[in-house]
């Protein structure tokens, strides 16, 4: 069974603007999902629909088989979501928060409680369970409407910018957090500005631009779409000229840094080889930019050319 | 997920929730919500009870006094019961935090009663917080134990839901203060609080008969006193048909997703 469906979703604001155009999306339960798009693409109004707090204007969305105009109470009870923004009562204390949303979703108090304990260890909040949720830190904030998704224990868990705005240490902390349900069977999907959080993560892969989707596939094999990458290669010793490299589009970045563009195809070796026969040394070597952020960007760039062609003709 | 013993079992804990929720929130800001009635209240016994009142004589057979109290009494409810609901809905909706009950799997009526009997609460509080306060001033008997409980029960909850359709109609903090002040005060302070209507000119006593809150103060009033400006079946039908018309058109409104969801 899959954990969410949608097929043919549309959603016009009464404003006129079309926030989706027919949006059909599967995810396989247990998956973990990257809904990735720029600003305005759509990815919050779907979310929103799917949690409810939107109204559609026409398609289908089933959770885990149970669609949302039949059998909206079982859909709702199959989900955690993790808004982009804190939406929780900043006068209210950690582990009142939790307990209550517990309740709300027909848990009874005893368990909310023990359950309570359970997330806020994991998520690092215990010690601060009876703090006033706006004397948190931005990270705790997220951490806890993490801990709040969870406390019914859904089965699809839906994270919207989950870590926007938190620091390394904290993004990578909440990273494993998530890894471990994943692990445990909850269906996880995904959306994200920061595009390596969504290719550190998951599995499957949706781009959504325009109220459209244009692209949805395995990452595996999205990132297998690129064409080229650029790598940085650091020199051991200082270089006034590029260093001849045929075959290859080479620049330098300042007198120790080389950047190299190597096409699909194009081995890495072939660089090494030259640059070993001229006597240069490298000591690193890193990615220019992340692959899925330049994938992104080619999608997105080349589907707006394709638009603009389209307006010319 | 752990599966809750059923649908009504998990209803009735999510409705249990949401009274436990509004019931912290009075006591946690009891400053703002409890400690402002007895204040008011003792104020308008000491003005005109005490140094009016004494020179207003008797109504209705009973030392002025004795008359304001109910009045006094369901006066805070109305106001409380509305305060409550508008003040918590529009801050839920306002601080984002009502999306918390949007994603639950609990069915509108529900969230609407939740949030009205979280204004009834706070009514019977302040109710009897002001019920002490008067008690300092005049001596209260009690007639009908059952009409001043179900007038107080059913006068709060149709202004809870009032406040309840005020917070979902509002788009701004100066919306949810036109309701009290330009209708409520007014039909509150000209519903027979402060006086008998059959003290009024013909034309003023056939205008009050318009008065909602006439009806419920009166109501309310003859569980003390034994004495009421209007006929109570009149004054019932009134209260439920208005507590039932109230409830309808709030919960349409919630599945209409007015002021809540785009």
């Amino acid at each position: 069974m899959r954990a969410l469906v949608l097929r043919q979703l549309t959603k016009t604001y009464k404003n006129g603007i079309k926030a989706l155009k027919g949006i059909d999306l599967e995810v396989e339960r247990g998956d973990f999902f990257a809904l990735l798009g720029p600003n305005g693409a759509g990815k919050t109004t779907a979310i929103g629909i799917v949690t409810s707090l939107v109204t559609k204007t026409s398609g289908v969305v089933e959770v885990f088989g149970h669609d949302i105009d039949r059998e909206l109470e079982i859909a709702k009870s199959c989900i955690g979501v993790v808004p982009q923004e804190a939406n929780f009562n900043q006068f209210e204390s950690v582990q009142t928060i939790v307990v209550n949303q517990a309740g709300f979703y027909g848990i009874p108090r005893h368990v909310a409680k023990q359950r309570a304990e359970v997330y806020l260890k994991q998520l690092q909040l215990w010690d601060r369970r009876r703090s006033i949720a706006r004397s948190l830190s931005g990270g705790m904030k997220r951490r806890l409407m993490i801990a709040r998704a969870l406390m019914h224990q859904p089965e699809l868990l839906i994270l919207d910018e989950p870590t926007a705005g938190v620091d390394i240490e904290v993004r990578r902390s909440m990273w494993e957090f998530l890894r471990l349900i994943n692990g445990e069977g909850t269906t996880i999907i995904l959306t994200t500005h920061y595009l390596e959080e969504a290719e550190n993560l998951c599995r499957n892969v949706a781009i959504i631009d325009g109220g459209r989707i244009i692209e949805r596939d395995s990452m595996a094999n999205v990132l297998r779409k690129l064409q080229a990458e650029t790598f940085v290669l650091n020199l051991r010793e200082a270089r006034t000229a590029v260093p001849r490299l045929e075959g290859f589009r080479a620049v330098l970045a300042d007198d120790h840094t080389l950047e190299v563009e190597v096409s699909r195809g194009q081995s890495l070796n072939r660089v090494f080889a030259q640059l070993s026969e001229q006597g240069i040394e490298i000591d690193s070597m890193r990615n220019k930019v992340n692959r899925l952020e330049e994938l992104f960007v080619r999608l997105v760039d080349s589907r707006g050319r394709a638009g603009a062609a389209e307006a010319l003709t | 997920m752990t599966a809750p013993a059923g649908r009504a079992a998990a209803r009735w804990i999510g409705f249990r929730t949401t009274l436990i929720r509004e019931f912290g929130r009075i006591v946690r800001i009891w400053g703002q919500t409890l400690l402002p009635p007895a204040v008011t209240s003792t104020l308008y016994f000491v003005i005109f009870g005490s140094l009016i009142g004494r020179r207003v004589g008797q109504v209705g057979g009973h030392d002025y006094m004795q008359f304001i109290a109910p009045g006094l009494i369901m006066m805070s409810v109305i106001q409380n019961s509305y305060g409550n609901v508008v003040s918590s809905f529009f801050g839920a909706k306002f601080g984002k935090y009502l999306e918390e009950l949007l994603v639950a799997p609990l069915p509108n009526w529900l969230i609407v009663l939740g949030y009205a009997l979280g204004g009834v609460i706070r009514g019977f509080m302040v109710g009897t917080v002001v019920t002490i306060v008067s008690l300092f001033f005049t001596r209260l008997g009690v007639l009908h134990p059952v009409l001043i409980v179900s007038a107080a029960f059913l006068t709060s909850f149709v202004f809870a839901l009032g406040g309840f359709i005020n917070a979902m109609l509002a788009k701004n903090f100066d919306q949810i203060s036109w309701f009290p002040t330009f209708i409520l005060t007014p039909l509150t302070y000209l519903g027979g609080v402060f006086y008998s209507i059959r003290m009024l000119p013909p034309w003023a006593l056939d205008a009050s008969h318009a008065n909602p809150i006439l009806y419920m103060v009166s109501a309310f009033r003859y569980g003390f006193l034994g004495t009421a400006d209007v006929d109570l079946r009149l004054a019932y039908a009134i209260m439920v048909i208005a507590a039932v018309g109230m409830f309808s058109l709030a919960v349409v409104l919630m599945n209409r997703g007015v002021g809540i969801r785009d």
